[in-house]
């Protein structure tokens, strides 16, 4: 790397770049919407507005966010040892079978210990499922990258065996759980606002947003403040580097999948737990992919991966907002900008480096 | 029915889903083998089952849907060789990248051009599809068992593109093995800067390797909206290009063997419809998603060791930089 572009790097890489990079998705997302004919600026309008408009559109933006950041931060754990782990639908689809398991299971039980007790399933759950390519990984030398994606094709089949011959509800067509006892929900932010006299209007937002921002916390001090956070970067930098400072990349490899398939698991908490109540077919619906664009864009820090998730968060939100007014523009508008953002964050990267230290340079 | 005709029809059935799945895992072979990560074979096949379906509905000719499939699943290998070769960008991101963006634009287009929810015409017209090919006696035969029945199922019956994808098995293998072409693609998967330091371009290499694959992804994808189905539905590879990749992978990164692999998940997937709530002897009813499962199974098991040894090409998924 050449002088000039290390010393712009600082602050140029983490907050320019990215914005550069929304600005050309969202212009070329643009170009489709003018192309099937609806007027993009207008779009954009809607869909800001439908995204935080009202105090339910920002609860529906925070609510999907949630998601986000939990798959956002499990992709970064594993970005930051090197591992590309496109497993985390997956592994939140399992983590989500622990959440779950729990709220059937412990109905009775006063909600202070259900809550640590869902915490933990989600964590094990969804670790355990992460471990098993991990340690393939490590110890097998089986590219990660194809074993996480066969394993959530192989998730998928186990929950939907789960769903419609072990754990659907007798007597009840599809393929869901009975309804998780009301005493094991997660108090929505409504009712935490209302009892500290806030008028909140209801929606789906609820106490996993604040264990989504208080794993973002934990994955911070892991990550840049104890020795094995230290250990995960140094081993996905360079290996060789890493073994020569007597750091194992192998234990390495394990520990930071389990980590990342820990902080997938956290997806069913927000999505079962807070919302649906229910064990159902697929809920992960494609967060775990949302997580890639999400941690390529927040640059597999915290603080980006919360604004990235908020950013599709909104997209999402203003996106279903959007197909009442534009019927031509929906939900898949928001897949193709999300498959511009990685596109140009994560393989692109160079490119957009390279002009932007030459501009900033002249 | 008796036996004997389940298991012909069970086979044909094998053929017809193995289709897609061999042409796909071709080029992604000869993608890999160049160095360059085939994750894009479902982004790929996804956006040529559109464009194929879309144009063969408007324009009423199958042949013209072919056209638009390949040029589509091209253009976007052209998008995967830019960011991979030319500007050495993270090839499964490059590659996740395009299968995304497909997912969305097919839908969004389609809804923006035929209003029918994301899908497009059904394709009625039989100039519109690539429909079966009986061959001459194949209703006579029918009549005298073995072999008769095996030359009416399996030999006669099929699209015009099954029989390009076997074609293509035996083809695929010469050029590979047999010419300088194939010599300097997999040594440029293997070694790339022994490849340049003969002269040769690795980039110009791994280019064509990425729009092979491409043009059969285009085959792959358009004998799924015009072959195997009359349209475009959403989502329709529904995982076909990854299982193509792993049956590539379950095939060593050889022609011959990764047919096998095709034609292997393909039978778990005929099975698995056959067998759905039938109860067998001495198991009694397997789930139907214990076979699904099968494939991946099978291919994460081969990866890790326990099934034999898989050896990838050497510098896959490494961007190749010319020394200054």
């Amino acid at each position: 790397m050449d002088n000039a572009t290390s010393r712009n790097l600082r602050w140029m890489e983490p907050v320019l770049l990215p914005v550069v990079n929304l600005v050309l998705a969202l212009l070329l997302s643009g170009l489709i919407i003018r192309l099937i004919g609806e007027n993009p600026w207008q779009a954009l309008q809607l869909m800001v507005a439908g995204a935080f408009g009202s105090q339910e559109a920002i609860g529906y933006t925070l609510y999907y966010a949630t998601n986000f950041i939990f798959t956002g931060l499990a992709v970064a754990v594993a970005f930051h040892a090197g591992l590309f782990n496109i497993g985390a639908e997956g592994q939140a689809y399992i983590g989500g079978l622990g959440v779950g398991l729990v709220c059937l299971g412990c109905g009775s039980l006063p909600f202070w210990i259900v809550l640590p007790l869902a915490v933990i399933a989600a964590a094990l759950f969804g670790a355990a499922w992460a471990f098993i390519p991990g340690w393939l990984q490590a110890k097998r030398g089986s590219h990660i990258v194809i074993t996480t994606i066969m394993f959530n094709f192989i998730a998928s089949a186990l929950m939907t065996w789960l769903l419609v011959n072990v754990l659907i509800k007798p007597g009840q067509q599809s393929p869901e759980t009975r309804e998780f006892a009301p005493g094991t929900w997660l108090p929505s932010a409504h009712d935490i606002l209302a009892r500290a006299g806030i008028d909140f209007s209801p929606s789906p937002l609820n106490l996993a947003f604040g264990l989504a921002l208080a794993a973002s916390l934990l994955v911070w001090l892991f990550i840049w403040h104890t020795r094995w956070g230290y250990a995960l970067r140094v081993a996905g930098q360079n290996e060789a580097a890493a073994r020569y400072a007597g750091i194992v990349p192998a234990g390495v490899t394990v520990l930071a999948m389990l980590i990342s398939g820990a902080l997938a698991g956290g997806l069913g908490l927000n999505e079962l737990m807070g919302a649906e109540h229910r064990i159902l077919l697929d809920f992960p619906g494609g967060a775990g992919i949302v997580g890639i664009a999400v941690a390529l864009m927040g640059r597999n820090h915290p603080v980006g991966i919360f604004l990235a998730a908020v950013l599709f968060g909104a997209l999402y939100q203003g996106g279903s907002e959007l197909s009442f007014d534009m019927p031509h523009v929906n939900h898949d508008m928001v897949v193709v900008i999300q498959g511009l953002v990685i596109l140009f964050c994560g393989a692109l990267e160079n490119v957009f480096k390279k002009r932007l230290s030459f501009i900033w340079d002249r | 029915m008796e036996t004997y005709t389940i298991i012909v029809l069970l086979l044909a059935a094998t053929i017809r889903v193995a289709t897609p799945l061999v042409l796909a895992a071709l080029g992604g072979l000869f993608s890999e083998r160049s160095g360059v990560i085939a994750l894009g074979l479902e982004g790929m096949m996804l956006g040529a089952a559109f464009a194929s379906a879309s144009v063969s509905a408007v324009s009423g000719s199958a042949w013209l849907g072919l056209g638009a499939g390949v040029a589509a699943a091209v253009a976007l290998a052209l998008v995967l060789a830019v960011a991979c070769v030319t500007y050495r960008g993270n090839q499964v991101v490059a590659a996740m990248a395009v299968n995304i963006m497909v997912a969305g634009i097919c839908p969004t287009l389609g809804l923006a051009w035929f209003d029918l929810g994301g899908q497009t015409p059904q394709l009625e017209n039989p100039g519109q599809r690539f429909t079966e090919l009986t061959w001459p006696g194949a209703h006579a035969a029918r009549a005298v068992p073995f072999p008769g029945l095996l030359y009416a199922e399996l030999i006669s019956g099929h699209s015009l593109i099954v029989y390009l994808a076997a074609a293509l098995v035996p083809a695929s293998a010469w050029i590979l093995y047999r010419t300088r072409f194939g010599l300097r693609l997999r040594a440029v998967g293997e070694n790339p800067s022994a490849v340049d330091t003969a002269g040769v371009s690795v980039a110009g290499l791994r280019y064509q390797a990425v729009l092979i694959s491409g043009l059969l992804c285009g085959v792959a994808g358009t004998y799924l909206a015009t072959a195997a189905s009359s349209g475009f539905a959403r989502d329709m590879t529904a995982g076909k290009g990854y299982l193509a990749l792993a049956a590539l992978i379950f095939g060593k990164w050889r022609p011959y063997p990764t047919l096998g692999a095709c034609l292997l998940f393909a039978f778990t997937d005929a099975l698995s419809s056959r067998l759905e709530g039938v109860a067998l002897p001495l198991v009694g009813v397997i789930p139907v998603q214990f076979i699904v499962a099968l494939p991946y199974v099978l291919t994460v098991l081969l990866l890790a060791g326990f099934v034999g040894t898989a050896v990838a090409p050497k510098a896959i998924g490494v961007p190749y930089a010319k020394e200054k």
